[in-house]
């Protein structure tokens, strides 16, 4: 709940209106995906790249947003995070 | 592929840009590849709509029936960021840094400085992204997935780099300057977004910090108050909102250069960049000989009693244009088309040819630039992991009835 509260407000202080009109598929996942993510950028980066990666690809996608990016995901979400995109956004 | 895409006017733009976004939707190029996401038109404040690519950090591209200027205005001009957080830079806080370890007298400059004490220079340059075209390569490759439109040619005021940096004094132990803008990531741990030049290239006298664009301050969007201007070189060392330039004697080792914005090694001409090249790979560096059709638009209907003239632009790293040539029978034969004014060797060259229909029916147009080095454009884009340097010739077809 913290964390969706600090979301919410920073949604409020940076996202653009037209950023609250991107809709990722409701399934298991998406809240670990827009919580973990939308802090650095708007969740377009995962639509536009939709076709693109397969499992391996979107496994290399979010060790570089940890590893090289810094985002602070723990292990537990980073597999959550995994699963959702290649089942939902993968090749 | 366009015709199974939703195109969606998601903000009110003026008539131009609609008109922009119907050519767009016979585009084979600007729409690139994508998936599942639509074609938005979105203006951010202060800018006319743009096709956006993302909306933090904001990624705009221009619909390429905009560049039928030879200067592409301001509010149309492409925008691209790495890093959310873009603060406002007010004029009376804002200082340029000068400093390194290889800098004999670390200097402090306001914007009224800056403008003052040096002498003040413009240069037509044009700002093109190292990824423009991704969208295009099959099979496709991660990263933004730019049309054609992530450039813009525009006339840029400043002053020399190499004459700030004399200020300071260069000792002889540089090897490198760095380059810091305002802008940053939301947590500590991102990479701030740094990149650094040759020294050789910081000091060639067409690299500028400027302060204007196409006459005007240089909008928020574009760097406010400054941005680093490298004519020649893609727009990934144009770094905005400058803050710090720092001279240093050993390679820059951020993210940003060893990393990213890389490219296999002799696999294009390319400007060197010794001090960051490994055996297997190089930053990019010098932008390629290419070219775009702006009109007629991929996938126009026009009639075959009328001649056509067909627009475009041509550009290259600053070896400057020498010719142009078109074809309107797929690749076979070849006219050489009349080129525009010269704005100097930074800036793209228009270009164009009137072309006589001889029969109904869908008719290929394709265009090769030469520049004066004798470099052409390839058949094919050149594969590289990243999906950079997309100059492969461009192919549209009519319908002539």
């Amino acid at each position: 709940m913290r964390t969706l509260i600090l979301l919410l407000s920073f949604f409020a202080a940076t996202a653009t209106a037209g950023e609250s009109q991107i809709f990722l598929k409701d399934r298991p996942g998406k809240n670990q995906v827009v919580a973990q993510c939308a802090m650095c950028h708007s969740l377009d980066y995962i639509t536009q790249h939709a076709p693109i990666p397969d499992r391996a690809g979107w496994e290399k996608t979010v060790a570089k947003m940890i590893n090289s990016m810094g985002a602070p995901i723990n292990d537990a979400d980073k597999q959550i995070i995994i699963d959702y995109l290649a089942q939902n956004y993968g090749k | 592929m366009v015709d199974r895409r939703h195109f969606i006017k998601k903000s009110v733009g003026s008539l131009a840009a609609l008109g922009g976004l119907a050519l767009l939707q016979r585009s084979g190029l600007a729409a690139a590849t994508g998936g599942e996401e639509a074609t938005i038109l979105d203006a951010l404040p202060g800018k006319e709509a743009l096709i956006k690519q993302t909306y933090r950090p904001p990624n705009y591209e221009t619909p390429i029936n905009y560049f039928d200027a030879p200067f592409t205005p301001n509010k149309r001009f492409f925008v691209r960021y790495h890093n959310a957080v873009i603060p406002e830079v007010k004029t009376s806080e804002w200082r340029l840094r000068i400093g390194g370890d290889a800098v004999r007298t670390p200097l402090e400059l306001s914007l009224e400085q800056l403008r003052k004490d040096f002498e003040q220079v413009e240069i037509a340059a044009l700002c093109l992204c190292s990824g423009n075209r991704r969208g295009a390569f099959e099979p496709p490759v991660p990263g933004l997935q730019w049309g054609s439109g992530a450039m813009g040619n525009a006339r840029w005021r400043g002053v020399s780099l190499k004459d700030v940096l004399a200020g300071a004094g260069i000792d002889k132990s540089a090897l490198e300057v760095s380059l810091d803008g305002a802008d940053s990531g939301v947590h500590k741990t991102t990479p701030d977004f740094v990149k650094s030049l040759p020294l050789a290239k910081a000091l060639d006298e067409n690299t500028l910090i400027a302060f204007e664009m196409n006459g005007e301050p240089l909008p928020h969007w574009h760097g406010f108050p400054t941005r680093l201007i490298i004519p020649g070189w893609t727009a990934t060392y144009w770094i905005k909102h400058l803050t710090a330039v720092n001279v240093i004697s050993k390679p820059f080792d951020g993210f940003w250069m060893k990393t990213a914005y890389r490219i296999p090694k002799d696999r294009f001409p390319s400007g060197q960049f010794s001090s960051q090249e490994t055996a297997a790979d190089m930053p990019i560096t010098e932008i390629v000989v290419n070219s775009l059709i702006t009109s007629p638009a991929n996938g126009q209907t026009l009639p075959n009693a009328k001649s056509i003239e067909i627009n475009g632009v041509a550009w290259d790293g600053g070896n400057g244009i020498a010719r142009v040539d078109v074809s309107t029978d797929g690749g076979s034969n070849w006219q050489q088309a009349t080129l525009k004014q010269d704005y100097g060797r930074f800036s793209w060259r228009q270009w164009h040819w009137v072309f006589e229909p001889k029969r109904p029916g869908a008719c290929r147009i394709m265009a090769r630039a030469t520049s004066h080095s004798g470099a052409s454009q390839p058949l094919e884009p050149i594969p590289n992991p990243s999906g950079y340097h997309h100059n492969a010739v461009q192919k549209i077809t009519i319908q002539l009835v």
